[in-house]
């Protein structure tokens, strides 16, 4: 075994958008008592975008932040309780109600070259004692050396580690490696990688960063999560084990998991790359629109890859779903056609 | 005679701010106060023939006699330390940071009733672009359910204060919403798009309605929108009013008028318009007070 790597598995949180946030609590209840013996360093929790982010633009949550955390945290108990949150979304306040919960590890996250919003959130986190990831959204749209800027912005305000997102699935083990090795390199806390398998690629990605010196990786169970979905959760740690990477998951136990959750969302969706989900991963789209971009093509008469394509040359960020109607209602325009 | 202005904050809001008084009428700037004597803004202040101090609020009040309303362009946490001492000083304020301090002002609903006060709260830039459009929704629809404002913006414009702010941004625009359109349930939202050539400010509102009332939502919006154009004339619907499945939907794209920064900047723009706005209307007060 060479180094240890932590397994981060946001499959209650980022899988919400595959089922439009309408996780129920039973599901979070029964996810978080199956995994909870396997070995993974953290299970995050909460509407896909995070605290404070149910709403109209990004689709209303079934449950409230406060009823999902505290089912998961009631059901947990040898792995750590994580959540995710995008300031302009989240308050500083949501970030007390965490703590209160009991939310052992807070992701504060930005689009990738935007660090500087996530100053005030990481600080006031940090004065109260939580343990928190940096993390830079849609890490395809800024250069190894701009990623590194605002990764050092994020060391500074107090983060204890910095997590790239492949938000958009858009990037290759090469483009991967580039971004995790001169990351860790120069930066002095641990570093990790969270996938998007639009192009297929989200196991060859998470390896490549592992071997270029990421400790900190994300699955999710079924690779269950926004658009293709996730890094496979199962398949990952598998994968590591096989590379010689000590992750601390017992894979036969996790298998188990799998079996006993068949009748709950995460294990009965199927997670597949759609044609729509390949057109968004090329273009390099958020894979959280998916769901906001079919709505739209039908509501307003528009081919979803035109969408897609508008979106890309606006440079969308994560959470602009507005953006998505604006686009749909300019293409249905017969000037523009 | 104008009104005479001191403008404490010698960033992106403080300038832009500076170029709109200096052009209108009514209003007059004696001093721009910011804390570094290398300070670009400073520069483009003097460059324009106006005062200015480094020396922040002390330097402000080293000239406390010559001017009658500051605008406060710094920081939450420096306005509350700046209003008491300024009030008491018997100055008037315009209160540009999201500082849940002053009375809350959309000078379009509530301008002419505030013409008195001591500290006026211009909210936020998505407050500013959003209200008019929430509040005249509720107008139409008493019944709405809840409200949700998100505005994005571009990330030039998006300066460090408003950065290390977005909570507070959040907080005092959800106070604002609920307080002009009534409705208890809201939520407000920024997105900060680094795309270039930069991206316009765009505001979305949407609301949950049951039975909308079209017709007058319609009608209600367009009055709106024509009164902010007169402070703001970029500001314009992108979006046409759109219901479906119990959800109004409509998007404006705030241009600004290029005075600083770029007229993507409408962020800036439509806070600093209603701002000076504001104390024009002030200003005509007081010389209506001054007449009688």
């Amino acid at each position: 075994m060479t180094a240890a790597i932590a397994i981060h598995d946001p499959t209650l949180r980022d899988g919400n958008h595959a089922v439009s946030h309408s996780l129920s609590l039973e599901d979070i209840a029964a996810y978080c008592r199956a995994v909870d013996g396997c070995g993974l360093s953290v299970v995050e929790v909460g509407h896909g975008n995070g605290l404070g982010a149910s709403s109209l633009q990004l689709g209303l949550a079934r449950h409230a932040d406060t009823e999902m955390l505290e089912t998961a945290r009631a059901n947990l108990s040898r792995t750590r309780l994580g959540i995710h949150m995008i300031p302009g979304f989240a308050r500083l306040d949501d970030i007390d109600t965490a703590l209160r919960i009991g939310v052992e590890v807070l992701r504060i996250a930005s689009h990738c070259t935007e660090a500087s919003v996530t100053e005030s959130y990481i600080e006031h986190a940090r004065a109260n004692g939580a343990y928190v990831h940096g993390v830079l959204m849609m890490c395809h749209m800024a250069s190894p050396e701009r990623l590194l800027e605002e990764a050092t912005k994020q060391q500074g305000y107090g983060a204890n580690a910095i997590v790239l997102m492949d938000s958009a699935g858009h990037l290759d083990p090469d483009s991967t490696r580039e971004r995790i090795a001169l990351l860790s390199s120069e930066l002095s806390i641990p570093l990790g990688f969270h996938g998007h398998n639009n192009l297929g690629l989200a196991i060859a990605n998470s390896l490549a960063a592992v071997q270029a010196g990421a400790t900190i990786v994300d699955g999710c169970m079924r690779g269950f999560g926004a658009g293709a979905g996730n890094t496979q959760l199962e398949t990952l740690c598998a994968v590591l084990e096989r590379y010689r990477f000590a992750t601390g998951v017992d894979i036969f136990a996790l298998c188990r998991a799998i079996e006993q959750l068949e009748s709950i969302a995460p294990v009965s969706t199927p997670t597949v790359v759609k044609t729509a989900n390949l057109i968004s991963g090329l273009y390099g789209v958020c894979s959280g629109f998916e769901k906001h971009v079919a709505r739209a093509a039908s509501e307003f008469g528009v081919e979803p890859r035109r969408i897609y394509e508008a979106l890309a040359q606006c440079n969308a960020v994560a959470g602009q779903e507005d953006l998505i109607i604006s686009v749909a209602s300019r293409l249905s325009q017969p000037s523009v056609a | 005679m104008s009104l005479k202005t001191a403008i404490i904050g010698s960033g992106n809001i403080g300038c832009d701010i500076l170029c709109k008084v200096l052009a209108h009428p009514d209003l007059d700037c004696t001093l721009v106060a910011g804390r570094s004597p290398h300070s670009a803004g400073l520069a483009f202040a003097r460059e324009r023939g106006v005062a200015t101090t480094a020396d922040g609020i002390e330097g402000l009040f080293a000239r406390i006699g010559e001017f009658d309303l500051v605008f406060d362009a710094t920081s939450a946490a420096d306005h509350e330390r700046h209003a008491p001492r300024l009030i008491e000083a018997g100055k008037v304020i315009i209160n540009l940071t999201p500082a849940a301090l002053g009375q809350l002002c959309v000078p379009s609903l509530n301008g002419l009733e505030l013409t008195g006060a001591s500290n006026v709260n211009m909210i936020t830039c998505g407050g500013q672009a959003s209200i008019p459009l929430a509040a005249a929704i509720a107008r139409a629809n008493p019944a709405v359910r809840y409200i949700e404002v998100v505005s994005s913006i571009s990330a030039e414009s998006a300066g460090p204060a408003t950065r290390r702010n977005l909570s507070n941004y959040i907080t005092t625009t959800e106070q604002a919403l609920r307080r002009f359109t009534g409705c208890a349930q809201v939520k407000a939202i920024l997105n900060i798009n680094p795309a270039k050539p930069n991206v316009y400010m765009q505001t979305a509102v949407s609301a949950l309605i049951a039975q909308a009332d079209l017709a007058a939502t319609r009608r209600e919006v367009e009055r709106a929108v024509a009164l902010v154009r007169e402070a703001v004339p970029g500001y314009e619907v992108i979006v046409d009013l759109h219901y479906s499945e119990g959800r109004l939907f409509t998007m404006v794209r705030v241009e600004g008028a290029g005075d600083y920064l770029d007229p993507s900047a409408g962020n800036l723009d439509i806070i600093t318009a209603t701002a000076t706005h504001m104390a024009a209307l002030m200003a005509r007060g007081r010389m209506a007070v001054r007449a009688a």
